[in-house]
């Protein structure tokens, strides 16, 4: 028996060590170039000064010999401006606000789907989690331009109205270009992310136990909220952080399908980078982005600890 | 559980009162699911404080039988009556009968003690009776210091105790066990089966219980119903299943027994005594007194136990009839007593069993030993179906 439980680490999991350093290394290496590297890059821009030159900012690194004169330079500037300009407080509040709405509007359209699917016989579940997966199957961009053709003035939308006769000849549905759009466009986009963790954590949910609940004399809408919905929260909150977290920073769908008033910080974002050459000030603008996300997904990440 | 002495422990049969009124009722009850009948026009009754047991293989009907008392499967056909009332359509919360389910169903994100809560909750009982009733039940079930635990804290024999102490906090009017015992190891289970039995009698509740675990049955239960195919084939107490099975099934699902196929050769008016019947089975002559059915050439099945087959190495007075002769051809050595498998000189196979009630580690009959297999004309029975 001793034998067997010395020899055993080695042979069970198959392999020399190196394989297994591999397979750890890989994707940290990944992260390392992909995502810490750009990030520090972004924060050095963050702390420069903007300037009309390639790249658009100085200092820039000269060699470790100026490396003094280099730091010297950084300054928190950028992030003093953020402060001074209500554009950027209102840009920051108006996601949180953009993505608050949605996810909430996403939990109360993608539950009840979820648990329709959870409930549906078993022979018929992988076709539903199918049509919810097909919407991927079309490009993104694609997808948005399409609800363009249904919400404009004279689109899709103001056709069928008119044709049921819920709207006159002359009248027009006034949706595109408005924060609705903007709703609209992401609820439809992200309805997958926000059924597919919900669906299961409900589908992994023993009948029995709701069985149990009526049995003890609980009728069914009360054992939905006592029962159900208590044991689907790691669902709710992974569909809700999937969701919450890339809509705060969403950019393709607010630029759009909304309007002008439509304030959003990935918007804003692009605006300085691309439309000022603002580098600097546009990168501070994503670190303190950033730094918001993450206490969600700590939150989340926290959650997940729990449920394991 | 409680090693207090209880209330006596009287003779109780009210099914043998033909004035006694059916606690429940199951009236021609059929349940189809699609082609398949599950429960096929079964009509029984079940009286008031009894302990009441389901028995049968896998698929028999029996939990869907159960199911149907609790509420989660409506009959197709035929209703239920509890106390007289018919409780068709009445949704299982709206029951006053409660299930320890085979899975025990516990709330995974409850407290034992929440758990235990749930059910008198949904009354609306007030707070402090719920506290007392919950620490009663704690108290009932031995788990006062796990109250704070969540179900998955706990071992399999205490969760089984949990989904016990919640099913009997509401004292329902009857306690349904849907294999309530299954997940236990032997021991436990076995501890678990008197402590049942006991709780059964201190609460003065009616027990259902669905298992496919005969010893179980023989143990806990004042009645059995035997079931297969969706029917029932017979309904009496432990003694009387055991002792007197109505068909080749029973005798055959509990317990162990020999069953020896053959015809009738006469009856009683030829044999002289009253109720008698001689079978005869490819040279064997077995008589036996009991008042059957069965007429001449009928093909019956003469069915006896095993430990009422006596075993010798004489031949006995009479060889002639209700004496089979073979060599001993394997020995099944069980502890508290030994199944002699005995195998006549036309291959077939007969089995006796002997109690030890000697500290002999060699035994007189042994492997290959010529042996004579006797047994008295009351041992056996004569089964018709």
């Amino acid at each position: 028996m001793a034998n067997v439980a010395e020899t055993n680490p080695v042979t069970s999991t198959g392999g020399p060590s190196w394989t297994r350093w591999l397979v750890v290394v890989v994707p940290y290496v990944w992260l390392i170039l992909f995502f810490v590297a750009p990030f520090l890059i972004i924060l050095k821009i963050s702390f420069s000064d903007t300037a009309i030159s390639i790249p658009p900012y100085t200092p820039v690194f000269e060699g470790f010999g100026a490396i003094g004169d280099f730091f010297s330079q950084l300054d928190f500037e950028n992030y003093v401006f953020l402060t001074e300009d209500p554009l950027y407080i209102w840009s920051y509040l108006s996601s949180l606000r953009i993505a608050a709405i949605s996810t909430l509007l996403l939990l109360l359209i993608g539950y009840p789907m979820a648990l329709a699917m959870a409930r549906a016989p078993s022979s018929i579940r992988p076709t539903l989690v199918m049509l919810v997966i097909l919407p991927f199957w079309t490009s993104f961009l694609i997808r948005v331009y399409a609800w363009i053709g249904i919400l404009k003035p004279d689109g899709l939308l103001t056709l069928l109205l008119q044709t049921i006769g819920l709207m006159g000849p002359d009248q027009q549905v006034q949706i595109f270009r408005t924060d609705y759009a903007v709703f609209i466009g992401i609820v439809y986009s992200y309805l997958p992310f926000m059924v597919l963790p919900l669906y299961s954590a409900l589908e992994k949910m023993d009948n029995s136990l709701l069985e149990a609940a009526s049995d003890l004399g609980c009728p069914p809408w009360k054992a939905f909220w006592k029962i159900t919905f208590p044991l689907s929260m790691p669902g709710v909150i992974a569909g809700a952080m999937i969701c919450f977290i890339p809509i705060t920073g969403e950019f393709v769908i607010p630029d759009l399908l909304g309007g002008a008033d439509t304030l959003m910080i990935g918007k804003t974002l692009w605006t300085e980078f691309f439309g000022n050459r603002d580098w600097p000030l546009a990168s501070a603008v994503a670190v303190i982005l950033l730094i918001m996300l993450v206490v969600p997904i700590m939150i989340f990440q926290n959650q997940q600890k729990k449920v394991v | 559980m409680a090693k207090t002495l209880g209330p006596v422990k009287r003779k109780f049969s009210p099914w043998t009162d033909p004035n006694a009124v059916p606690f429940i009722r199951f009236e021609n009850i059929t349940k189809r699911f699609g082609d398949f009948v599950a429960v096929d026009n079964l009509t029984l009754d079940i009286y008031e404080r009894e302990f009441f047991s389901l028995l049968g293989p896998s698929g028999c009907g029996k939990t869907t039988l159960m199911r149907m008392l609790a509420g989660f499967e409506e009959p197709t056909e035929g209703r239920i009556l509890l106390q007289g009332q018919d409780i068709g359509g009445v949704p299982p919360y709206r029951r006053p009968t409660n299930m320890m389910f085979q899975s025990y169903a516990l709330f995974p994100h409850m407290t034992v003690e929440k758990n235990i809560a749930f059910g008198l909750e949904q009354d609306n009982m007030p707070k402090g009776e719920i506290t007392a009733r919950v620490q009663e039940m704690l108290k009932l079930v031995k788990l006062e210091q796990f109250a704070k635990r969540k179900p998955n804290q706990l071992s399999g024999g205490q969760r089984q105790r949990v989904a016990l102490a919640r099913s009997l906090a509401k004292r329902p009017k009857v306690l349904l066990l849907d294999e309530p015992l299954g997940a236990l190891d032997k021991k436990l289970r076995e501890e678990t089966q008197f402590e049942l039995m006991d709780l059964q009698h201190t609460l003065g509740m009616t027990f259902l219980i669905v298992t496919h675990d005969q010893e179980e049955a023989m143990t806990v239960s004042d009645r059995i119903a035997v079931m297969d195919k969706g029917i029932i084939m017979q309904v009496a107490t432990p003694a009387e299943i055991y002792e007197a099975p109505n068909s080749r099934y029973v005798a055959d699902f509990i317990g162990d027994i020999n069953i020896i196929e053959g015809k009738v050769a006469e009856t009683a008016s030829a044999l002289g005594a009253p109720g008698a019947v001689r079978i005869e089975s490819e040279g064997l002559s077995i008589a036996v007194d009991q008042e059957s059915q069965a007429v001449k050439d009928d093909h019956v099945a003469f069915a006896i136990r095993p430990e009422k087959v006596r075993i010798s190495l004489d031949a006995p007075a009479d060889t002639a009839t209700n004496a089979f002769y073979g060599e001993v051809w394997d020995i099944g050595y069980l502890g508290d007593f030994s199944l002699f498998i005995v195998r006549s000189e036309d291959g077939r196979f007969l089995r006796a069993a002997q109690a030890n009630v000697s500290r002999l580690v060699d035994r007189p009959i042994t492997f290959g030993d010529m042996v004579w297999l006797t047994w008295s004309r009351d041992a056996g029975l004569v089964l018709t179906r």
